[in-house]
């Protein structure tokens, strides 16, 4: 006979908590960033011995110090919240699209692709045939996987993490064939002198647009996955494929449609990347974007407008921390480092959303 | 031949980098723990032996140098537990804290890369004139080959021994690894963790014990990667050029590539290595032409990855319950 070893019931107990108000999780949000705010300032100081606030003091500068300094923020989040958007319908689905760098990176290939070698169209026809361009080559690139899944339950975790690198040797491919001038292995400004292809200039920022289009993709990504059919099916595929099945949904359409579009949006950040903010290509068009806009997404459980806020932090960070490195001498990478601890924070506080520790000698409650 | 020569040795050295990383997802997805911070633990692994080994080089005086056998002593376990520690974490977030293992992944190769380029810069800062960190006590221990200390051999000594010892050392850990996976009975409590948590909870298998060891562990074993690059591969010093974090979505190709098994790390690793280096024997290439080459190892991934679930072949799944939290009280 066995023997129950641990027989009394153990000191903390887990339960699932039904839901949070809104309030309390948005205060357990803001005390795990204050915390790793906290625990990045006493890792500055033990590090450098520079006063944290000094530091924080001039990463707020560095991010909304003058007018360039926000657009350059402003452009960042945008760029982010961007990419957010397009893999947020994926990851309803729990189709874990990894691949956005790569989808980005397409989308910028050939928007630059079009810059290189339509700039005899006019600007007006020139821009939607990059629009164009960028959505098919970003929908492409998330096809793939999503076919596979749908046909052989192909593992799209890892397909799409392949896909980046094969979309990232693809950029260095272009970026030898059209570098600019010969032997720089960049491409530099493209169409620098006529400006063809690029985003007009409205309120006195190139960014302006960029800004738009993120609002609208949101505001629309917002209804679609709320409001309409297809976004109904999408959660209910998350949530159980037999399931769906069981109600009749097709999941193996829904998943591919879902991953078109998952691309597509990926596909058009690559073309705002380039015709909105760099006018250049290069294998930092994405720059690990496409990674921390899966953390943005899947931290925001998918909502437009947290989106929008998690890119704004992330900015801000990101741009903060390059101030930092010219003022005090810190080292650039500091800024991934406190990106890094502020993620950990984020993601552990889920828990405390998520699950509720119930103690032996708490309210004497009955089991069962 | 001396062509085929030095490819096959530049495939060796590349191939130890990621299959130090191989080894150790293995042990870590055989738990069903996805970790997608390999690239940032191979990071942390490299950078605390670099700055471990730094301080003891920088210590020694002319008088008393720096012996290469403690330069050994402090790089390899400095590796492993600056490795092991990312683990930690990863494995505090996503068993004890259940948070998303994927995202978790991503996050931890950000910091990774963030603490080793923040601190690999500030040694080279520190290096001050040359302008970068050097140790060259301890990457000649490290790549000191028995060919250089027993003397030449010909062609099978160049092909053969011509490594620093963690060449063999991964060798080595890739069959001590598949022996304890699949012939022990630790190894079996580990693997049905990560097919079917429940059941092995279910027959008295402690699953978050073992999730945690296999994850910190595998870690470790990782960051030995980190130190094999850092040491060997670009002769200890330090460039924030990002290579370590393609070398690590490599290994976690590699995991697939080999089918979860680690024995076949051994050959997956240096294949990968001559398909990464072999545009360089291809006559006729332009530069633009060897990027396309470049991307082979994750073509043939992808290849592999998709006909693995065409067949739908039994052991070239990966393990049933990857990338799932494990909560007892839920069905």
């Amino acid at each position: 006979m066995q023997e129950y070893k641990n027989s009394r019931e153990p000191l903390i107990r887990l339960t699932k908590r039904d839901s949070m108000p809104l309030g309390s999780r948005i205060v357990v949000r803001l005390v795990s960033v204050v915390l790793a705010m906290l625990v990045c300032a006493v890792l500055i100081y033990a590090i450098t011995g520079i006063n944290p606030l000094v530091v924080y003091r001039t990463m707020f500068e560095g991010a909304f110090g003058s007018k360039s300094r926000i657009w350059s923020t402003v452009k960042e989040m945008m760029l982010l919240s961007c990419i957010a958007i397009g893999l947020a319908p994926a990851f309803k689905m729990r189709f874990w699209n990894i691949g956005a760098e790569g989808q980005v990176l397409v989308g910028g290939i050939v928007t630059a692709g079009c810059m290189i070698y339509l700039n005899k169209l006019p600007s007006a026809l020139l821009l939607p045939v990059m629009v164009l361009c960028s959505i098919l080559a970003g929908a492409l690139w998330g096809l793939l996987p999503a076919l596979f899944k749908a046909k052989w339950n192909t593992n799209e975790t890892l397909a799409t993490l392949m896909m980046n690198y094969v979309a990232i040797q693809l950029t260095s491919f272009f970026v030898a064939k059209w570098e600019n001038p010969y032997g720089s292995n960049t491409v530099g400004i493209i169409n620098q002198s006529d400006q063809k292809g690029w985003f007009p200039q409205v309120m006195g920022s190139r960014y302006f647009f960029c800004v738009v289009l993120v609002l609208l993709l949101s505001v629309m990504m917002h209804i679609y996955l709320k409001y309409t059919k297809h976004g109904f099916e999408i959660s209910v595929v998350g949530a159980s494929e037999n399931t769906a099945r069981y109600a009749g949904i097709n999941v193996s359409w829904v998943m591919i449609r879902t991953m078109l579009l998952s691309g597509a949006i990926c596909g058009l950040s690559g073309f705002m990347a380039v015709a909105g903010a760099s006018h250049t290509i290069s294998v930092s068009t994405a720059g690990g974007r496409g990674f921390t806009a899966i953390i943005v997404a899947w931290m925001a459980k998918f909502d437009a407008a947290t989106m929008l806020l998690i890119s704004l932090l992330l900015a801000f960070l990101q741009n903060g921390a390059g101030e930092i490195a010219s003022k005090c001498g810190l080292n650039d990478y500091a800024s991934q480092m406190i990106i890094g601890i502020l993620l950990f924070f984020l993601l552990g506080c889920e828990f405390f959303i998520n699950y509720r520790p119930v103690f032996r000698h708490g309210k004497k409650k009955e089991v069962r | 031949m001396g062509g085929l020569v030095t490819l096959f040795q530049a495939a060796v050295v590349f191939g130890t980098v990621i299959m130090f990383g191989c080894i150790g997802e293995t042990i870590t997805e055989q738990a069903g723990n996805l970790n997608l911070g390999v690239p940032g633990i191979m990071y942390l692994g490299a950078i605390s032996s670099l700055c471990a080994v730094y301080i003891y080089e920088g210590s020694c005086s002319p008088e008393s140098p720096a012996s290469p056998l403690i330069c050994i002593l402090i790089a390899v376990p400095t590796a492993f537990l600056g490795a092991a520690l990312g683990g930690l974490i990863y494995a505090f977030l996503t068993i004890t804290l259940r948070a998303n293992q994927n995202v978790t992944g991503l996050a931890l190769s950000i910091f990774g890369s963030g603490v080793a380029n923040f601190f690999g810069g500030s040694l080279n800062t520190l290096a001050g004139k040359f302008e970068q960190v050097s140790v060259p006590v301890s990457s000649s221990a490290f790549s000191a080959s028995p060919v250089s200390l027993i003397g030449d051999l010909g062609v099978p000594g160049q092909l053969f021994l011509s490594y620093g010892f963690l060449v063999y050392v991964a060798i080595i850990l890739a069959v001590v690894v598949q022996y304890f996976l699949h012939h022990t009975g630790a190894g079996l409590d580990l693997r049905t963790v990560g097919e079917n948590p429940q059941a092995a909870d279910a027959a008295g298998i402690n699953v978050i014990k073992n999730k945690y060891l296999a994850i910190c562990i595998g870690a470790g074993i990782s960051g030995l990667g980190g130190l094999y690059y850092v040491m060997d591969y670009i002769k200890g010093t330090w460039a924030n050029d990002g290579s370590i974090e393609k070398l690590g979505w490599l290994a976690v190709a590699l995991v697939i590539f080999t089918g979860w098994k680690a024995k076949n790390a051994i050959w997956g690793a240096y294949l990968f290595g001559v398909l990464y280096w072999m545009y360089l024997y291809i006559p006729g290439l332009t530069r633009a032409s060897q990027e396309i080459f470049k991307m082979l190892p994750y073509v043939v991934t992808i290849l592999v990855l998709v006909i693995g679930s065409m067949k739908n072949s039994r052991d070239k799944q990966p393990p049933a319950a990857l990338g799932q939290a494990y909560f007892r009280e839920e069905r």
